[in-house]
């Protein structure tokens, strides 16, 4: 039973980084109908960001509290102006193009990026700081959790509480709404759908980063290609819950989280991939367009 | 009607989408306060008409002036902030948003959401209130219609565009439309409608233009095209 709770501990840590990583693929999805194949990358590429400059700030500040707060806020804004760069550069030109051309155009932004962040920072793996955040961990009837865990715990359902919020309770979240189920008539309503596609790939990319830097503090190491495979899992994530719904990407990433680390307690860490996409299969079979996707006809 | 003012002018508006020519260089005006209709059979390019009015479709060529401002080089969004909305054609309402949501969508424009207007719309159309917490999808055609027409008023435009909103739709539910875009006519809006249903359109209309494959082929008061024998072959199926 220990063994349990403490997987699900980790799994659920695990699946907050990977829910935060898949909103950007499904918000993306939502209003371009396209996979940004690039988003894992750039996440990849926020971790970089992130340890640069808590190295550089570490130099100035000794508050480690201060330096977080500081690391979060600058890697979310250089990574957002990112995404919108991304987005003007490789999918803006692609519009009204065939979707297959946009396809290819993300992969080639995903290769761009990973290779990029490969020349400045070189082939080898770099070390998060491990004194930056404090290693205390709590011993609760056997189960441990460790302070980072709980930062990550909580950062995240905050960031998704938010999100949640703000799409179905604001203007611009109903605008954000109506651009993914029609454009040309969200254009009819007055709505700047440009406008909008751009705000969703600067709060996807921005919980990006955050899930970015999350790998870093947590696992430490990072490495150029990491965005592939963190990519990848979000995004089956993504397509698990449903792709385009915003409370499907974030039960899919907690989902996947439990089961890798239930896989990674009970049998071993390497079937965790393996049976993550024969998770993806049964799912896909039983439920197409994912647990939350897609539930109402539409009546025409 | 000529000591009104204009509102809209479309001059020599030809659009194509590729190398097909759907409108040909036509022109027609709207003058404040009158209900006009473009009347056509499928194909005769009403539709793509009022898509580029909206800023959906860009012009090869001519020019659609609404008051003092150029509509061809607009974004569609600016567009309705001018005070021209559009019920297109085949509804198009957010199907899995509430009935609620999308009326309140089409406010988008406004600053402040003026529920006197929502209120109005609800006096319009009482099945709309009923059925407020409803998702759009799950609506019946004729109330689909309706939520699309009142999510359009919502924008409190001063020119009403309607894309064929009879189609489809049982006869009865037809009238009830149609009566109702008469009392949108007397709020003071002005109003553009394309229809197939030609004789429904004329009687309702104060003035009428005939599009075919691109072309205007008879424009005129409502009264002169319901008497005319060419459209009464044509269009409202009586034999000479």
């Amino acid at each position: 039973m220990e063994i349990f709770i403490q997987q699900l501990v980790n799994g659920l840590t695990i699946g907050s980084i990977y829910a935060l990583v898949a909103l950007g693929y499904t918000m993306v999805y939502g209003v371009l109908k396209l996979i940004n194949f690039a988003h894992g990358d750039l996440v990849a590429f926020s971790a970089y960001v992130g340890l640069v400059i808590m190295m550089q700030l570490a130099g100035v500040i000794s508050s480690s509290v201060v330096i977080i707060v500081l690391v979060f806020i600058f890697t979310a804004i250089i990574i957002s102006a990112f995404g919108v760069l991304l987005e003007r550069l490789a999918y803006k030109p692609l519009r009204k193009a065939p979707r297959l051309s946009a396809v290819v155009s993300a992969l080639g932004a995903s290769l761009i990026i990973e290779n990029g962040i490969m020349l400045i920072w070189g082939p080898r793996p770099k070390i998060f700081p491990s004194n930056i955040v404090p290693n205390i961990n709590w011993n609760i009837g056997g189960v441990y959790i460790g302070l980072m865990q709980l930062l990550v715990l909580v950062i995240s359902f905050v960031l998704m509480f938010v999100l949640y919020f703000f799409v179905n309770q604001t203007k611009l979240g109903a605008a954000m709404r109506a651009s993914a189920i029609d454009q040309d008539a969200a254009r009819l309503m007055g709505i700047n759908v440009d406008r909008i596609i751009m705000i969703t790939f600067i709060i996807g990319s921005a919980l990006g980063s955050v899930g970015g830097l999350f790998i870093g503090m947590y696992y430490r190491g990072i490495y150029f290609n990491m965005g592939w495979i963190y990519g990848l899992n979000a995004f089956v994530a993504a397509i698990i819950g449903g792709i385009g719904n915003i409370p499907g990407a974030m039960l899919g990433g907690m989902l996947l989280g439990i089961f890798n680390a239930l896989i990674s307690g009970y049998l071993s860490s390497s079937w965790a991939l393996a049976l993550t996409y024969v998770l993806l299969i049964v799912i896909m079979i039983f439920r197409p367009t994912g647990i939350l996707g897609e539930r109402v006809a539409e009546k025409v | 009607m000529s000591n009104k003012e204009k509102l809209l002018v479309v001059e020599n508006l030809e659009v194509s989408y590729g190398s097909i020519e759907a409108v040909k260089g036509i022109s027609f005006d709207v003058y404040k306060g009158e209900v006009v209709t473009i009347l056509g059979a499928n194909g005769a390019g009403k539709t793509t008409t009022l898509r580029t009015i909206s800023g959906l479709i860009k012009s090869k060529s001519g020019s659609i002036k609404y008051k003092n401002f150029e509509l061809t080089s607009m974004s569609a969004h600016k567009i309705v902030s001018l005070g021209i909305s559009q019920a297109p054609e085949g509804r198009r309402v957010f199907g899995i948003l509430t009935v609620e949501e999308n009326l309140k969508l089409g406010a988008y424009t406004k600053k402040t959401f003026n529920p006197a207007t929502l209120s109005w719309i609800y006096e319009l159309f009482p099945r709309l209130k009923e059925r407020k917490k409803q998702l759009a999808g799950t609506l019946s055609g004729g109330e689909q219609q309706m939520l699309a027409i009142g999510r359009a008023l919502m924008s409190e435009p001063e020119m009403l565009l309607l894309d064929e909103p009879s189609l489809g739709l049982a006869p009865v539910l037809v009238k009830t439309i149609f009566e109702t875009i008469k009392h949108i006519k007397l709020s003071g809006v002005t109003v553009l409608l394309v229809e197939q249903n030609a004789k429904a359109a004329l009687k309702l209309a104060d003035r009428g233009y005939v599009l075919e494959v691109g072309k205007i082929v008879f424009k005129g008061a409502s009264k002169e095209l319901l008497e005319s024998p060419e459209i009464q072959e044509a269009y409202l199926g009586k034999k000479k």
